[in-house]
């Protein structure tokens, strides 16, 4: 069995075309055969799945009420707390860690009615660009297998790919929803910071990790956007619907937008490789073709964005990770002669090189004598990057630009210089600083044949909008129709 | 800012952030912090004297509920995950040395 959507089958279930079991025994079977090569999952749920589907199956047959994606299955990154299962982060820290609660967006899948499938791969704690610094295995890009899938959310996003599940959530701190997205060929979503809810995300940089749903289609992540948004009690930055109000994205998706204006910002381009710059130009004809117009708008604190965000998202990191001191979870040393080797021995032996540097990097920028110099600095250039995004945006409705400067590169080609890798983030990192939600979707290959996203940024809180201009695009295309050879 | 970092100073970060690093990953990262602060250095060019620095996106104020009881997680699934235990507590080695 092979489909398109989510939302495709999810109808079909509902009318008894086909079943949730035949459809999460066929994610099985896939699974069975392509992840040894891919390596998308931590952990994978078989047994309930199929006893998830068995009970959506007889609930629908029974002419009861079901959830918005009932019987479809899906899948979850390992940095998000579920109380079945582990929750891994990819860390040795973690490694048998069993949460005791769930993430608010894992119970919303649930009631739902999702089958969740399994948990994914990541980059240690969420940490990185390519999913080489998880501590559990390698995940690989279906499109060549000798590439990364991209990260933070790699694993998320290569499940997606291969069809080892119908749609996944990733985090993005930095672009770790987007550029995997971009790299793996689907679509991704980081939405405005405060509008999911990040209750049982386990925090790399609080004031800028988001959840968002990885799908093939724009329409799929609408329908996940309907099913993990929402005011959350348990999230002190969780946007109350009184301030923002609660919105169906399926409703309206299919709606023109009419008079359209869309930002460009001139030259940011050139640092792509040659057949990204094409693919950009390319969708910017698209969208010329379907009466947009397009402006030019200036982002000129933009090239130091990378800069602000590794300060601030080590800073953040470095306090966030603090909790793990071999006392109350995680993996502690053995035989330690006494309590202050409880937690520096544990830390040293628990946590992965990337995971470590950032630490580091972030006590070193809140330390006394260069709290100025590098934290407060730092979010001086944030504020600056807003007021960019500020003033763009009272210029047009959405601004184009690459995800990345590249398409996937090859496993090991930037993991030992990690300013090369960190610099990789160039285009996805300033949404984060200024907390506005943007997409990759599928705009074209290069010449060996693999993915390249499209980057569309919008106004906090205009996912409507966001999701209504990348359907305008896929409804022209056929490029997210793509599928790698590994399926 | 742009001060290169030396492996004493990488050290007592490292003590900072309670990690035990061994010889090899203190040189390591001795290189790799500098490479990182030099690029970080670039925030120099920019003139932020009186651009307020911004910690949050959103306009995040403290938020208040009801000082009403609710359950709490309970003592076994706090412990659950506790890699010693003694009873009720988690259990550590000895904080204070014989007098």
């Amino acid at each position: 069995m092979d489909w398109q959507s989510a939302k495709e089958l999810r109808d079909k279930i509902r009318t008894g075309e086909t079943s949730s079991v035949e459809a999460t025994e066929a994610v099985f079977e896939r699974i069975a055969n392509s992840e040894p090569a891919i390596g998308a999952y931590i952990s994978t749920f078989e047994k309930s799945a199929i006893d998830k589907a068995r009970e959506i199956d007889k609930r629908i047959a029974n002419g009861e009420a079901v959830g918005e994606l009932a019987g479809v299955p899906v899948a979850i990154k390992d940095n998000m707390c579920t109380t079945f299962g582990t929750t891994t982060c990819a860390s040795k820290i973690l490694k048998n860690f069993h949460a005791p609660y769930n993430a608010t967006v894992v119970d919303k899948l649930i009631a739902a009615d999702a089958v969740i499938v399994g948990k994914t791969n990541l980059d240690e704690f969420a940490m990185g660009s390519s999913t080489e610094n998880s501590s559990l295995k390698q995940t690989v890009n279906p499109w060549d297998i000798k590439r990364v899938p991209g990260g933070s959310s790699g694993g998320s996003t290569a499940a997606v790919a291969a069809g080892l599940c119908c749609a996944a959530l990733g985090s993005d701190t930095g672009g770790s929803i987007r550029q995997p997205a971009s790299f793996c060929g689907v679509v991704g979503l980081k939405p405005t910071y405060g509008r999911v809810s990040r209750y049982g995300l386990v925090a790399y940089g609080s004031s800028l990790d988001q959840i968002g749903p990885i799908t093939r289609t724009v329409g799929d992540c609408a329908l996940m956007m309907n099913v993990i948004t929402g005011h959350d009690e348990k999230d002190s930055t969780s946007v109350s619907e009184s301030v923002v109000p609660a919105c169906n994205y399926l409703e309206k998706l299919d709606e023109p937008i009419s008079g359209l204006k869309i930002g460009i910002v001139p030259g940011l381009n050139t640092g792509s490789d040659s057949d990204v710059q094409k693919a950009i130009s390319g969708a910017i004809e698209v969208y010329k073709k379907l009466g947009a117009e397009i402006i030019e708008v200036e982002m000129p604190h933009f090239d130091y964005a990378i800069a602000a965000y590794y300060v601030i998202a080590t800073a953040e990191a470095s306090s966030n990770l603090a909790r793990y001191d071999g006392v109350h979870y995680g993996h502690r040393t053995k035989n330690p002669k006494d309590y202050i080797e409880v937690y520096t021995k544990s830390r040293a032996e628990g946590f992965g090189k990337e995971v470590k540097r950032r630490i580091m990097l972030g006590t070193y920028a809140l330390s006394s004598g260069y709290y100025d110099a590098y934290y407060l600095k730092a979010l001086k250039v944030r504020n600056l990057i807003r007021g960019d995004f500020t003033k763009a945006f009272e210029r047009c409705q959405a601004i184009l630009m690459p995800v990345s400067p590249t398409t996937a590169f090859k496993i090991g080609e930037k993991v030992d210089d990690p300013l090369k890798m960190y610099l990789s983030d160039i285009y996805t990192i300033a949404a984060n600083l200024a907390g506005v939600p943007g997409i990759s979707i599928p705009c074209g290959f290069d010449k060996n044949n693999l993915p390249v996203g499209l980057q569309i940024l919008t106004p906090a809180f205009s996912e409507d909008k966001l999701l209504r201009i990348s359907r305008m695009f896929e409804a022209q295309t056929d490029w997210h129709k793509k599928k790698p050879a590994i399926r | 800012m742009g001060k290169r970092i030396d492996q004493t100073e990488v050290r007592k970060v490292a003590k900072l952030s309670r990690l035990d690093l061994s010889e090899e990953e203190i040189a390591e990262f001795t290189g790799q912090l500098s490479a990182i602060l030099d690029y970080v250095a670039k925030m120099n060019e920019l003139d932020t004297a009186g651009v307020e620095p911004l910690a949050h996106c959103l306009p995040i104020s403290n938020v208040f509920r009801e000082d009403v009881v609710k359950e709490s997680l309970g003592t076994e699934k706090t412990l659950a995950n506790a890699p010693d235990r003694d009873g009720e507590f988690f259990k550590v080695p000895k904080i204070l040395e014989e007098p």
